[in-house]
């Protein structure tokens, strides 16, 4: 179910609900199985009284996770070759992200993506880039 | 500071499958991964950073016999001079993840293991409209496998804000005093 170079237009995207409502047991589990153990991330007392925060948020890099399987969901298994993001807004419990790959560029056996992920109020949180293999 | 030997485990791949709330069976069964493309369990491609499990210094994560920040019996295990932000990458105003770029020469599966160098890249700054001044720096991660072949190519970008970013005004109200 790779992704066929002669089927691809520039433009066209790929959107995918990657969570809903982002509890804070998945934002443990993603230090856990991460191992960056930041208070700023499962410590409410932590992060409201010491931080400064109004509450716990979620790792840049969960955000990048999850948006991580919209992208292989999309190209395929072992097909993606670069992915990058900068985190331009934070992701808190409670928040619904959908995560959006629009086609930028085909070049011979090479897709190029350009990688959004947004909140319920239309806040981009993630913007990157991805690239990928695609038959022909 | 990085690990110098990261074994990629088939359980932990699945453990860190499920905490990006990715159900691909791809990342687990090793019966359904061998019909696919990748012939195999692999790891999902932000699977690398969980490389810090393995980083003996990694400085987000408690040790056995040292304070540590979070909250306890107070709200931070470690008394700091106020105002001196930063401390272990949390605090008033501390570290936050700014950019991550991976490059996948191939990708990784259980059994391989791999080594990790890290080599510091560029650093600069920025006036940051929510946190006063920003300043950015890049650190350059490779990862080699058992061959000694080059498997992922890791940049992060980490950010230090003077302040803590100022959110939008709805949640502005609940933020406790710092």
């Amino acid at each position: 179910m790779a992704l066929k170079a002669s089927q691809l237009t520039v433009g066209e995207t790929h959107t995918a609900r990657i969570v809903e409502d982002l509890k804070r047991t998945q934002i443990v589990q993603y230090a856990g199985a991460s191992g960056d153990y930041n208070p700023l991330h499962t410590d409410e007392v932590f992060t409201t009284k010491v931080a400064g925060y109004p509450s716990v948020f979620a790792h840049g890099m969960l955000t990048m996770g999850m948006t991580g399987k919209m992208l292989t969901d999309y190209v395929g298994d072992a097909r993606l070759t670069k992915y990058g993001v900068r985190f331009t807004s934070q992701v808190w419990p409670g928040d619904t992200l959908e995560a959006t790959a629009t086609v930028k560029a085909v070049n011979g056996d090479l897709v190029e993506l350009d990688v959004s992920t947004r909140n319920q109020d239309g806040v981009e949180v993630l913007s990157g880039y991805a690239e990928a293999r695609v038959d022909p | 500071m990085a690990a110098k030997r990261f074994p990629i485990e088939a359980g932990h791949i699945m453990m860190f499958a499920r905490s990006v709330g990715d159900d691909n069976k791809v990342y687990y069964d090793e019966d359904y991964a061998k019909t696919t493309e990748a012939r195999g369990i692999i790891a999902p491609p932000t699977f690398p950073q969980s490389s810090a499990q393995f980083d003996p210094d990694y400085f987000l994560r408690p040790k056995v016999g040292q304070p540590w920040f979070g909250s306890g019996k107070n709200p931070t295990g470690i008394q700091r001079a106020s105002g001196g932000g930063g401390g272990g990458g949390g605090g008033g105003g501390g570290g936050l993840h700014a950019e991550q770029h991976f490059e996948y020469h191939r990708h990784i599966r259980p059994g391989d293991v791999l080594t990790a160098t890290v080599k510091p890249g560029k650093t600069w700054e920025k006036e940051g409209r929510r946190s006063g001044k920003l300043i950015f720096s890049e650190s350059i991660t490779e990862y080699r496998d058992q061959n000694g072949e080059l498997v992922i190519t890791a940049r992060g970008v980490g950010v230090r804000t003077e302040r803590p970013v100022d959110q939008p005004a709805a949640s502005k109200s609940e933020k406790a005093e710092a």
